[in-house]
């Protein structure tokens, strides 16, 4: 099944409840009505805080720079002498 | 599977890395001592004289170690696997772009995880603890992260990091995947990785650490994220 129709499934499954509840009357009904709302502002809200914790906490490597560096004069001092052209491009 | 007889064919498709080429190759076989492996390089005409230095470096190492496989300009990056998969006889493939940003020294773990795992594709991410960036500014982890959470919650793709371009594959998985994926660029690299996780595909992760080397060059403009959002549609309606 394409990814859209799982996503387009889903959005029916929760449709369905939140018709159902709208039925049932179990919530007040003005509630049930802003529920999709709600829905949607606590995604979106869910959405920046996993951006912003992804931000914060984002993964760098400073020191890999260096050794990079390191690596490339290691590579570049072998590579000489034995005849491979290793000047700046 | 019998370790002795794994071969690994590591495609590096090249534009202009007369440099960055040799320097990758010293580093693979540094790291490389005890493994059957081969290194293609699939290189557009690079006007710099790149296949000239490849040819100085199969005369040091081996013209069975390093296969030059050239072709006569820019044809693309998916392509160009397309075309060093044709000359891989390894019965594994490892994908690395050619400008030391994905580093040799991390070979080791990709292929200890395939052995662990029995995987059918390992991926490097950078998104996790041990791995990591180097080199971006601010705004750009803000995209990155922004792009990446967008992805996730779209495509639940089931790997962390979808534009990463530093995998190993299971050479038949490979031909499989390729030969479905129509995308250019980052996407391609985002179409392979999902359509492998739909078909059912083993996928593990390593971390890796990236370090960006073209520092200042403004990557992702204005059409690049128009170029992601498409493809995330894309990719929602095809796969």
């Amino acid at each position: 099944m394409k990814h859209v129709l799982k996503l387009f499934s889903l959005l029916v499954v929760i449709s369905a409840l939140w018709i159902g509840l709208l039925q049932a009357s179990i919530i007040p009904r003005t509630h049930t009505w802003l529920l999709p709302i709600y829905f949607i502002v606590s995604l979106g809200c869910y959405g920046l805080l996993m951006v912003g914790v992804g931000l914060m906490r984002f993964p760098t490597c400073p020191q890999e720079a260096l050794l990079l560096q390191k690596d490339i004069a290691e590579a570049k001092d072998f590579l000489k002498k034995k005849g491979v052209d290793v000047g700046s491009d | 599977m019998d370790v002795a007889k794994n071969k690994y064919s590591i495609i590096v498709p090249t534009y202009n890395e007369r440099l960055n080429i040799a320097l990758i190759v010293y580093l693979i076989f540094k790291h490389l001592r005890d493994v059957d492996f081969e290194i293609i390089v699939v290189d557009d005409g690079s006007p710099d004289g790149t296949q000239e230095v490849v040819k100085q470096l199969q005369n040091l190492y081996g013209e069975d170690r390093i296969l030059l496989r050239p072709r006569a300009k820019k044809l693309g990056l998916g392509t160009a696997y397309i075309h060093g998969l044709k000359h891989a006889s390894g019965n594994f493939v490892v994908i690395m772009d050619a400008d030391l940003s994905h580093h040799p020294k991390y070979l080791p773990n990709f292929i200890k995880k395939q052995l662990e795992t029995g995987a059918s594709i390992v991926t490097g991410t950078r998104y996790v603890t041990g791995g990591g960036v180097h080199g971006w500014n601010l705004m750009r982890k803000l995209t990155s992260r922004g792009a990446n959470v967008l992805a996730q919650t779209l495509l639940w793709p089931g790997v962390s990091d979808l534009t990463g371009s530093f995998r190993l594959y299971k050479k038949s998985v490979l031909e499989d995947v390729i030969s479905c994926c129509v995308s250019k660029g980052y996407v391609f690299q985002m179409e392979m990785i999902v359509r492998a996780s739909r078909k059912g595909y083993h996928i593990e992760e390593v971390p890796i650490t990236f370090v960006d080397r073209v520092f200042g060059s403004s990557k992702l403009g204005g059409s690049e994220i128009v170029e992601y959002l498409k493809g995330l549609v894309y990719l929602m309606i095809t796969t």
